[in-house]
């Protein structure tokens, strides 16, 4: 089997992550000089004896959780799609596209006017995702249409419709700390990001990752559709289900922290099938670490390549939609 | 719970109705049994439910009354990665949505054996590979499923239900989309599967394949009247009359011994 192209290829990925990681834990506003982080690193592992107490906090309270969480959000993002677009058994699909990041949008907005805690954010963030990702999915079925463009637009009218919502929400929301809160959320930033946003995603990530992890190679089959995964004897309901929670519960997750960031959990998906194959149990994983990787160099660019910080969605449009026209020319059947 | 009464290898249908949702019963009190070695071909005219048949077989639906027995069991108590092992279906398109390999396709017919955390690992492929040797199309393990032509996506299928290790195999339509070479390649695949143990029930439009398959034949005439008996037995001119609504004639040729179905001059 191509195992070892996928061992390669997982290897390289990773020690490009680490690589990344260090050059993004380098560089920023007050010190571009990777010496200074080795140095700070060191003295907080106890090799070395005196260290800078400014940058000691810049590194481990400002950049380190900042490119964390990036990373997390990337590999979530990345790793729902890649599973939406496997369960619906349709490529063209992403979290934005299904309306879960809307929905999503709308939970999350709705705890952060009622003044809730992050957790409970992430928790009517899920709700709202789960609700939306549940109205895509079920209004092909009311049309009695399965055809790939159905669920597309049936996305599309969901989104719409969430995105109509957290606008009536952001209308009569007060405007000096509700709204700005909201908005500042929404454009999708990392710059607020503390050590308790890491805890509160990361049990998610790993808990669902494990999850679909396990579960990759169901996913190939129930992209077969219903009837043949049936005859496979597989319990579609149970294992769809698991899957479409655990997706959203990722999806859910990342936007109750960034707010909606488009184009990823379209884009990595295709980007991953392209290196490795339509194997899901190797999709999975390299997904994962792609979008991590992708999301890593996308806000070390937002925070470094202007004095402004340049909102996320910004940079993974640029990005992320001349590349997806790119990934469509190369794989013409999917729109055939 | 599950009481076996028998060990035989057989699908026995008995009673069989069934209705989508309360709507015009499509299936009325069927009975036949399939036993192990067997073809069964089942004819009909489009729409008449020749694959609801097939679906209630395998527990896709199930029958609004009646009872489907697997070696004795009722298959409505047994859960479906039990069926899976035993009865293997084969549908008649198959719509791929992403490229999978030829081999990862058939790989999963193994599914059901398969532990739901499991994933396939060496000795898995190594079976899929088998399946695909006994059909004569591992040259194309590697291709994309879905840039392969109709002939070789109908053998995929059926390789993957080889390595599904089941007794009983439902084809729906098999040779359907089929060339005519690729039509007879499939129809001596699905004898020699016969003559392995494999109890066969395909559908077909084609009444000679019934002929040339020499097995039991299900037949619906257009009234939904059920037929069921060795084809010597049952397939004459007036039933397939019955069924077509147009004339056939059943008649021995010399040149390739044996009888065959064909239609009449057009004038």
């Amino acid at each position: 089997m191509d195992n070892t192209k996928f061992r390669r290829l997982f290897t390289i990925l990773i020690v490009l992550l680490i690589i990344t990681f260090f050059i993004s834990l380098s560089i920023g506003r007050y010190s571009n000089d990777p010496l200074d982080v080795l140095n700070t690193l060191f003295s907080r592992a106890g090799w070395k004896e005196g260290s800078n107490p400014i940058m000691d906090n810049i590194v481990f309270y400002v950049r380190m959780p900042r490119i964390i969480v990036s990373m997390l959000v990337g590999a979530m993002l990345s790793l729902s799609g890649a599973v939406y677009q496997g369960v619906f058994k349709n490529p063209l699909i992403s979290p934005d596209l299904l309306g879960v990041s809307s929905g999503a949008s709308v939970g999350a907005a709705l705890a952060i006017m009622l003044g809730a805690s992050l957790a409970q954010r992430q928790i009517t963030a899920f709700l709202g995702g789960l609700l939306a990702v549940s109205i895509t999915a079920f209004i092909p079925k009311l049309f009695k249409n399965r055809n790939n463009m159905m669920l597309v637009l049936s996305g599309i009218i969901v989104s719409g419709f969430f995105c109509s919502l957290l606008s009536i929400m952001k209308f009569v929301a007060e405007e000096q700390t509700e709204l700005a809160s909201i908005v500042f959320w929404q454009m999708g930033s990392m710059a607020k990001v503390l050590g308790k946003e890491i805890v509160a995603i990361t049990p998610v990530f790993i808990i669902c990752t494990t999850v679909l992890l396990l579960l990759s190679w169901r996913i190939n089959i129930l992209s077969f559709g219903d009837l043949e995964a049936k005859s496979l004897g597989m319990n579609i309901t149970q294992i769809r289900g698991i899957i479409i929670v655990c997706a959203s519960l990722l999806t859910a997750s990342s936007v109750s922290i960034s707010g909606t960031i488009g184009w990823i959990g379209l884009v990595i998906p295709h980007l991953g099938r392209l290196a490795i194959g339509t194997d899901n149990t190797k999709v999975v994983p390299i997904t994962v670490v792609m979008g991590a990787l992708f999301m890593l160099v996308i806000d070390t660019l937002a925070r470094t390549v202007s004095t402004a910080e340049i909102p996320l969605s910004i940079l993974t449009g640029f990005v992320g939609a001349p590349l997806f026209a790119y990934l469509l020319y190369k794989q013409k059947t999917l729109v055939e | 719970m599950l009481r076996k009464t028998q060990t035989s290898l057989q699908l026995k249908i008995e009673q069989v109705s069934f209705s989508y949702n309360g709507s015009e019963e499509i299936l009325k009190s069927i009975s036949f049994t399939v036993n192990s070695g067997q073809i069964i071909c089942i004819l009909g005219p489009n729409g008449i439910g020749k694959t609801t048949l097939l679906t209630c077989l395998a527990k896709l639906n199930s029958p609004t009354s009646g009872k489907i027995l697997l070696n004795g069991e009722d298959m409505s108590l047994i859960e479906h990665r039990t069926i899976a092992r035993n009865v293997g279906y084969v549908p008649q398109t198959i719509a791929p949505s992403f490229d999978y390999s030829v081999l990862e396709y058939v790989v999963t017919g193994l599914a059901p054996w398969l532990g739901i955390f499991e994933k396939p690992k060496e000795e898995h492929y190594q079976q899929a590979l088998q399946a695909l040797q006994k059909i004569g199309i591992e040259h194309i393990k590697d291709k994309p499923y879905t840039r392969i032509s109709a002939g070789e996506l109908q053998m995929v299928s059926i390789a993957r239900v080889l390595a599904q290790k089941v007794q009983f195999v439902l084809m729906d339509e098999p040779t359907s989309h089929l060339d005519f070479g690729n039509q007879l390649k499939v129809l001596n695949i699905i004898k020699e599967m016969a003559k392995e143990g494999y109890g066969i029930v395909l559908t077909t439009h084609n009444p000679d394949q019934v002929l040339l398959l020499e097995g039991k034949v299900a037949v619906f005439d257009r009234e939904r009247q059920f037929h069921f008996g060795n084809w010597s037995d049952i397939l004459n001119d007036k039933l397939l009359k019955s069924i077509y609504g147009v004339t056939l004639k059943i008649c021995e040729v010399e040149q390739v011994s044996r009888k065959v179905c064909i239609a009449p001059r057009i004038e």
